[in-house]
This record gives C-alpha cells, structure tokens and sequence, in this order.
C-alpha cells in the first residue's frame, strides 16, 4: 500500500497572525508550521504503516523553500520520502491552480489512498482535495472524522448537519480528515536523525507540465483590520454577582 | 438580469436544508436566484419545488438520479452542470458544507471556472462580483474578486431571512445518468439534540462550556443555560476533546466560527484558538474563576468566580423572567 500525504505549511495559531497589505499573508511577519491538520492526516498514515510495515507514505507539499521543514517533520514522524513542488511560478496560487499541481505531482507517485486535512487554518477553503479526485478521476470520501482501511477499500464517519454518515469508498481515493481522527505523534530523536538521510524529491511547474493561469484567479482587492477589542467590566462574585449580569444583560437589552 | 444557481442540499427528511434561505437571499441581491437539487427518483420533486419557492426561489431545477440516494454528494455536480448548459448564469453559490464544497470544486475542474471560497457577503460593482471575507479569526476583513466570467461561491455566512416566497415557481424536472463510482452512503446516524435548539451558527446568542466544566455530566448546565435563554450551544476544543460534547458544537480555529449579539464563555480560558471562533461577538460575557483568564481581556462584562456556584442561580432567574414576561 503506498499512500500520499499532503501537508501544508500554515503560519502557526499561536501566534496573532498578519497580512500584509496585498492582502496575503505576510510571511516575514509568521512562523510557519505544518498544519496540525495535516500532520492528523499524516497519524492515519502512520497507524496503517504501524499495522504493515510495508506501507510507503510519501509527504507532497506544494510551497516555498521554508516548506522544507514541514516536510522534514513529516519524515521525522515516519513518512518514506517527500515530495516538494517549489516554483516562483506558483506563489499566491488559488485552490484550482493548487489542485492541478499536486495532481501532477500525484500522479507521478500513482498512491493507493491521497489523505489531507479537511481544511486548513489560514484559508478554510476545504476544496483542494476534492478537485484533485476529480482532476486524477478518483472517488473523494470527506471530511472523515474517522478512516478504517479494510483491504482495498476504505470506511469512515462522515460528520454533516443534523448527524454522521457511515461511508464507503474503494481504493485508489481521495480521503480528508477531520481533527476528530485523533492527535498525531510526537517525532522521536532516532526519527529526527534518520529524517535526514530520507529523499526529498523536488519538482517545479516545467517538470510537471505546468501552465499558471493567475489572471482568472482570485484577487484580492482590499483588506482592513478588525479594531482590537478592549475589556469591559470584570467584578469578583461576592455573592451578587448574577444579579448583577443580569442587570447587565437587561441594560444591553440581549434578555 | 442574470441567473444565480444555488446548489440546494436536501436534508435526510427531504425538506431542503437550513440554509437555502439565506442562500436565496444572497442570490436575490446579485440576480434571478435559480434553485438547483439533486434527489432521488421516488423522492416529490414537485413538492421540494414549492417548498424551494416558499424560500424565495424563482425557478427550481430538480435533477432526479439514483445517485442522490445512495452516493456522498450524489449527483449535485451533475446537476449544476446540466443546469448551466440550459441557464445563462453568471454565478454559483453554495453553503461552504461538506457536500457543498465537494460539488463546487469538482464543478470548478470541469467548467474551468474559478472559485470564492469562504464569502461572507457577496455584492456587484457593474458586472464584477466582490465577496467579503473574514480572514484569521476575523483579525481581518478582505475583499475579494475573480477575473473569469463564471463565478464559484462557498458562502460561510448564514442566517439572514429568505426573500419573499414565490407562489409558483416555475420547476423543471429532468432524469439525470450519473456514473456512481463515487463513495458509498452505507448508513445514517442522527445527531441528539434537543429539536427546539436554535443552530450554532447564526444563532443570536451562543452559549459555550469549556474545560472548566469538569465532566460530561456537569456540561448540562451549559446545555440549561442555553435553553433558558434560547442559545446556541457551544464549546471549546478542550471540552469536546474531554467528550463532554460532540465536535459539532466546537467554536474557535477548526470549529464553527459565530458572530451572534451575545457569547457566553463559561470556564473557558480564551486560548487564541477559540478567541478566532467568536471574537466578532457582539457583546462578550466570561465566567472564570481565574482572573487572569485570557478571555476577561475582550469581555465586556465578566465575573471571576466558580461557574458551579454561579450557572444553577443564573438559569434559574432567568427562566423566571422569562415566566413573568410570558404570563
Ligand atoms: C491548530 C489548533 C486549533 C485549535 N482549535 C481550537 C478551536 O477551534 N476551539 C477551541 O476552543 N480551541 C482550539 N484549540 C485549542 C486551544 O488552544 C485551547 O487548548 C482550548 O481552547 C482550551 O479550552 P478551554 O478554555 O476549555 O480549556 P482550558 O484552557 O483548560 O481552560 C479552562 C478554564 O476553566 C476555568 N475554570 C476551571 N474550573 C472553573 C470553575 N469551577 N469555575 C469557573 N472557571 C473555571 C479555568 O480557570 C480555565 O481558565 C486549537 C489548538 C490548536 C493548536
């Protein structure tokens, strides 16, 4: 079984993030990590290797050189190799011209299963993964908030408004996770060490057969920030302190 | 006037889901809104119709296909596809939900068309459609716009009124062949709630529990105050992680992000994570017993003090005033 993992390289929820003023992120400004999300896509991974070790996990990224790292710890988790599309061509790409690179680079690697996250923390998109079912002629089965791989299929629960899929889908397919799979490991010191003698192959839009279209994309025209919020008023309960909030509530009028 | 699809999801009781309304509303500002749904052969396409009028749709176009019973998504690209050869629609837009993204992006792929992901508010300037989104947590509001003529749209936003019911709507009906090699629907598990609920999103008070709660047993005097004031019920990641409630109820980064007129934070400690989920609040009410608590810093109104002691005394009048001002 070979499986494909994307990962991405988000700037880390610890911290207030920053756009600059084109509207996009202002990378100087961010520590990047890899997307949690990402790496939990990464542990369903890790847990079918765990069962059988001749599972093949391969990382793909698409992004800049800092994106490195976010391949690196998914080496140090456990993945086999990596595989970084790095191109001035594709910066401040949109999530179709996204998709058609890693579709390329996907099928070079021809997985069982492609696992993701279901959305990301910086864009919330939650659409990359399924065009790449669709631009690679495959079935999509997501976001699972739990993923069981059965032989050549695989099954999962499907959260949605008002209650839970169970679902089923036949290997070779695109499957994305929700955080509800489970925390991802934590990377060993022998993992760390052999994580550096692990291949990482790079790719670029020529090597991929890759045209960007940026003009029909998306544009950002114009962004503001939010005024911060200042604290109010904060009393100790002595007591009194529910009749008080309700006065509160009452003078603000939301009771 | 140009036509605007909307891709409808048909709820597991066949009525269509919660937020068609709000759909049609945004579509009614941009153009003639054209409801768009896939369901199954035996399924009343004539009743989903009307009731699709009843919300403001104009014209409904209903695709029947086995697909819709019993594939993930089943049909809905299929049928907005079909629906854009016989429409001259410049837009279309659909909830940013599982099914609705999966839809969206396929649909994007096969129509070479691209996508708004994530708008908030949608409006025109001449022909050009811009959407609004709330970025970072709403840390920041941006604008944004496409440069090609067809116009994907996930909408995150939710809750305004549908526009005013169209009588008869014009339905057109058409069976759609779709290759089911898809993912499978095997069965269907409802969620527990107490019906009368209102939605976490879009709900004009949100009432959310947090680690502070202690155990799954305790989170019911969230779930008390909520219902006492007709909320919402939230919480944070730490309280689902714990199991005191299902993730769908997670407010914050990777849960619902709300903007109701009252959150209530409830032995939460504002971690920067769920700060991103509901900072758009209107007005902001923490219960802690630590006063160094992160959230006490954009509450407008907070009590430091033990939310065991607090949450019974604070339910219980408030079910009295609502007594009162019902009799
Ligand atoms: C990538 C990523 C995404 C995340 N996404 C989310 C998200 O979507 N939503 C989210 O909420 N978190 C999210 N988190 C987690 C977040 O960082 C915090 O861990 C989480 O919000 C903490 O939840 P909490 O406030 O309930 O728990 P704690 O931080 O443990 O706080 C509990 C609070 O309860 C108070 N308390 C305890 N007992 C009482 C009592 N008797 N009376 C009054 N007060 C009491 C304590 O003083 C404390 O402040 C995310 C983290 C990461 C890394």
């Amino acid at each position: 079984m070979k499986i494909a993992v994307l990962i991405k390289q988000v700037p880390d929820t610890e911290e207030p993030r920053k756009l600059a003023a084109s509207g996009h992120l202002d990378r100087n400004e961010a520590e990047l990590i890899a997307d949690e999300i990402t790496e939990r896509a990464l542990e369903v991974a890790l847990k079918v290797k765990d069962g059988d070790k001749k599972t093949e996990i391969i990382a793909v990224t698409l992004g800049p050189g800092s994106a490195t790292d976010a391949l690196r710890k998914a080496l140090s988790l456990g993945a086999d190799s990596a595989m970084h599309i790095q191109d001035e061509s594709l910066a401040g790409s949109d999530a179709v011209s996204t998709a058609r690179a890693l579709a390329e680079a996907l099928r070079k690697i021809d997985a069982d299963a492609i696992l993701a996250g279901g959305e990301s923390t910086d864009g919330r998109g939650g659409v990359v993964p399924a065009m790449v079912a669709e631009l690679l002629g495959l079935p999509f089965a997501g976001p699972l908030a739990a993923v069981d791989f059965e032989g050549s299929k695989v099954t999962g629960q499907r959260p949605v408004a008002g209650g839970n899929q169970q679902v089923s889908v036949g290997l070779p397919a695109v499957l994305t996770v929700t955080e509800s799979v489970g925390e991802a490991r934590f990377p060993k010191f022998k993992g760390i060490m052999t994580a550096k003698r692990k291949p990482i192959n790079a790719e670029d839009a020529a090597s991929l057969g890759l045209t960007v279209d940026h003009a029909t994309g998306n544009r950002v025209l114009s962004s503001a920030v939010r005024p911060p919020r200042s604290s109010g008023q904060i009393i100790q309960d002595e007591g009194d302190a529910v009749q008080r909030l309700i006065a509160y509530l009452e003078s603000e009028q939301l009771i | 006037m140009t036509d605007i699809l909307i891709h409808v999801e048909i709820s597991p009781d066949g009525t269509p889901a919660s937020n068609t309304g709000h759909l049609l509303a945004l579509a009614r500002g941009l153009g003639r809104p054209v409801a768009v749904a896939a369901v199954g052969p035996d399924d009343g396409a004539v009743p989903l119709g009307q009731a699709l009028g009843a919300l403001g749709a104009q014209v409904c176009f209903i695709a029947q296909t086995e697909a819709a019973t019993n594939t993930i998504a089943g049909g809905g690209t299929e049928a907005l596809q079909a629906a854009l050869e016989r429409f001259d629609a410049s837009t279309v837009l659909c909830a940013s939900t599982p099914d609705g993204r999966e839809v969206l992006a396929r649909l994007a792929i096969r129509t070479d068309a691209r996508l708004l992901l994530e708008a908030q508010t949608l409006r025109l300037a001449g022909e050009q459609l811009i959407a609004s989104h709330s970025v970072f947590g709403g840390n920041y509001t941006t604008e944004s716009t496409l440069g090609s003529s067809l116009a994907l749209v996930t909408v995150a936003s939710s809750g305004t009124q549908p526009p005013a019911a169209i009588d008869a709507p014009e339905i057109i009906i058409e069976t759609l062949a779709v290759n089911e090699t898809g993912c499978s629907l095997q069965d269907f598990t409802q969620a527990q709630s107490r019906a009368e609920r209102p939605e976490l999103r879009g709900a004009q008070i949100v009432v959310s529990g947090g680690r502070g709660l202690a155990s799954q047993e305790n989170f019911s005097l969230i779930e008390d105050l909520a219902d006492s004031l007709k909320a919402g019920l939230g919480a944070s990641r730490a309280a689902v992680d714990a199991g005191y409630v299902e993730q769908s109820h997670q407010v914050g980064q990777t849960g619902v992000s709300v903007s109701p007129q009252l959150y209530l934070a409830v032995g939460i400690s504002g971690a920067i994570q769920h700060l991103a989920g509901m900072q758009t609040a209107k007005r902001i009410v923490a219960i802690n017993r630590d006063e160094n608590a992160p959230i006490f810093s954009i509450a407008d109104f907070g009590i430091v003090g033990d939310l065991f002691q607090i949450l019974p005394q604070l339910t219980e009048q408030i079910q009295a005033k609502r007594s009162v001002s019902a009799g």
